[in-house]
């Protein structure tokens, strides 16, 4: 594969993130083959690709969220700004600080909204009540929940809706401020008007983030995405300008997925 | 016959024998309560609580033995509640790798079904021979021991119960990871957990043979845990194999005492947790 291919054209660009040779193993199982990919800083980049292709993997390596399991392995790089936070020195607690992530099932702690929000920043932070009470209202308006749960912060997490639950869980990573923003099909058990508000918030964030988000919605790709990875079997078949891949794909793969055409 | 009708009769045959096995065994049960009501509530007065285990032939209450219960299996409670929190808590968020937690388990899950008797000698060679004589603590070491297992099995599996997903929510904050298992994981499993240790409070309450050799028993009253302590299923034992009228009637009052409150324990969990699991 030529790697001049896969480079974002607009070179003035800096990278956030760096892949370089990446292999990554569940055990024996190989689950991505050599990747390299250059994620551009304050930009919207969208993985896309068939069911086991391997975007959850490559997602969950920028924050080593794999670390927590024995037997999977990451090999090669990937820099953070410029640093390769594979390295055996890496802190991870200190990583995932900078790179939040939501996932693809809401996953609300047990305890009230407020608190939910709070127990990611009163770690790194020791915010007085009112300081506190100002995060948690501005990562919720942010993540266009606010006006539903305004009056019953002190209620249980759990206690909301699914799209609301997903919104909290948004509102929970935005809430520490970090610099990446990882979001792992986040729509994808949302209904139209909760999917829109995520992708108004997606494309809000953009400004001060670096997002990197996988989805199965061909469309919500060419909305919110400025740049766009399709992956295939653990390969990276091709990596470029949303609107480059999705309108003049350069690969015969990418344009068969993109159009349907693909089994 | 279509196939339709066919599971529609099995199914009403299914549950016409479920029904029926279940009024067996509540038939049973059933009986066992109405013989303890009917022996056991006689006994029942102030005297029962406010007076000490008598000597043969004259009157008196359970209040010595009550007492001693009480105390023992509180100490018991809290000497083994810990140990096995803590334990569970290693097997479920820690077991994945090494030796240690399989041979853990192993020897935990022995505990959980060796016979009570056999923890009661154990604590007799190991603490009250030591010692030299019978005491409240011996017994409250017993009952600790039996609690252990039980509340290391119901931690961890109430912990596996909960998702990964949580975990790695968490951990994906940049929580370190007791700050995970603290605030998120045994929170969620925070209902399940305590039900495990009252579930060990009603296993201690009714038993006997680790009490045997450890406590033993006294006629008389003491707040003393370095002395032989007086206990309700001894004093049961004791007053239903004696030929005296009235020991009788204190045993069926103390074993009534005994149903009564593990009952109570039980009714309790079940309000308490019908109001917390639907808010935390
Ligand atoms: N925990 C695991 N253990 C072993 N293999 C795994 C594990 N998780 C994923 N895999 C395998 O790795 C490959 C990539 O999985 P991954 O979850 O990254 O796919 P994905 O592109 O996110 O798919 P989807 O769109 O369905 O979420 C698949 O073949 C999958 O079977
Ligand atoms: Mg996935």
């Amino acid at each position: 594969m030529n790697a001049a291919v896969l480079q974002p054209v607009e070179q003035a660009l800096t990278q956030k993130i760096q892949v370089k040779d990446l292999n990554f193993y569940y055990g024996k199982f190989q689950a991505l083959k050599n990747i390299n990919l250059d994620i551009p800083d304050r930009k919207v980049t969208a993985f896309i690709g068939p069911s086991g292709c391997g975007k959850s993997t490559l997602l969950r390596t920028f924050n080593r969220m794999y670390a927590l399991y024995p037997n999977q392995e990451a090999k090669g790089e990937i820099l953070l700004d410029g640093e390769n936070i594979l390295g055996p020195g890496q802190d991870l607690n200190r990583l995932r600080a900078k790179v939040g992530m939501v996932f693809q099932k809401p996953t609300p702690f047990p305890m009230s909204i407020h608190d939910n929000i709070a127990f990611g920043v009163r770690l790194y932070e020791s915010l007085s009540p009112r300081e506190m009470d100002e995060r948690v209202e501005w990562a919720l308006r942010k993540a266009a929940l606010w006006d539903e749960v305004k009056g019953k912060l002190r209620q249980s997490g759990t206690s909301l809706s699914g799209g609301q639950q997903q919104r909290l869980c948004i509102a929970r990573a935005i809430a520490v401020r970090p610099e990446v923003l990882l979001l792992d099909e986040p729509a994808s058990a949302l209904d139209p008007i909760s999917t829109g508000r995520i992708e108004e918030l997606v494309h809000e964030l953009k400004a001060d983030y670096t997002i990197v988000i996988v989805t199965h919605n061909m469309q919500q790709a060419a909305r919110v995405s400025d740049y766009t990875a399709y992956m295939y079997l653990g390969d990276l078949v091709e990596f470029g300008v949303t609107d480059e891949v999705f309108i003049k794909p350069k690969k015969k793969e990418t344009e068969d997925y993109i159009t349907g055409r693909f089994g | 016959m279509d196939l339709y009708t066919r599971r529609l009769l099995i199914n009403r045959f299914n549950l016409v024998v479920s029904l029926f096995t279940m009024l067996f065994g509540l038939f049973w049960l059933g009986w066992i309560l109405f013989t303890l009501f009917k022996a056991g509530l006689g006994g029942f007065s102030a005297k029962l609580f406010l007076e000490m285990t008598p000597p043969p032939g004259s009157d008196g209450g359970l209040l010595n033995a009550i007492m001693g219960s009480l105390s023992m299996g509180a100490a018991g409670t809290l000497l083994g509640t810990p140990v096995g929190i803590m334990a569970g808590i290693y097997l479920a968020e820690f077991g994945s790798r090494g030796w240690l937690a399989p041979v853990t388990r192993f020897i935990s899950d022995i505990l959980l079904s060796a016979p009570s008797i056999v923890v009661g000698l154990f604590i007799y060679e190991a603490y009250v021979v030591w010692v030299g004589h019978f005491s409240g603590w011996a017994g409250a070491f017993a009952l600790a021991l039996i609690v252990v297992p039980v509340v290391i099995r119901t931690t961890e599996n109430m912990l596996r119960l909960v998702p990964d997903s949580l975990r790695e929510a968490a951990a994906a904050l940049g929580a370190p990871q007791w700050k995970v298992i603290v605030l998120v994981t045994v929170r969620a499993a925070k209902a399940g957990i305590i039900t495990g240790i009252l579930l060990a409070i009603a296993r201690i309450s009714g038993e006997t043979a680790p009490l045997l050799f450890t406590a033993l028993n006294n006629q008389f009253w003491t707040s003393n845990m370095n002395a032989p302590m007086a206990n309700l299923p001894m004093v049961i034992f004791q007053f239903a194999m004696s030929p005296y009228e009235e020991w009788h009637k204190l045993a069926w009052a103390g074993a009534l005492l005994i149903t009564l409150s593990v009952l109570a324990l039980n009714v309790f969990a079940r309000v308490f947790f019908r109001n917390r699991t639907a808010t935390y």
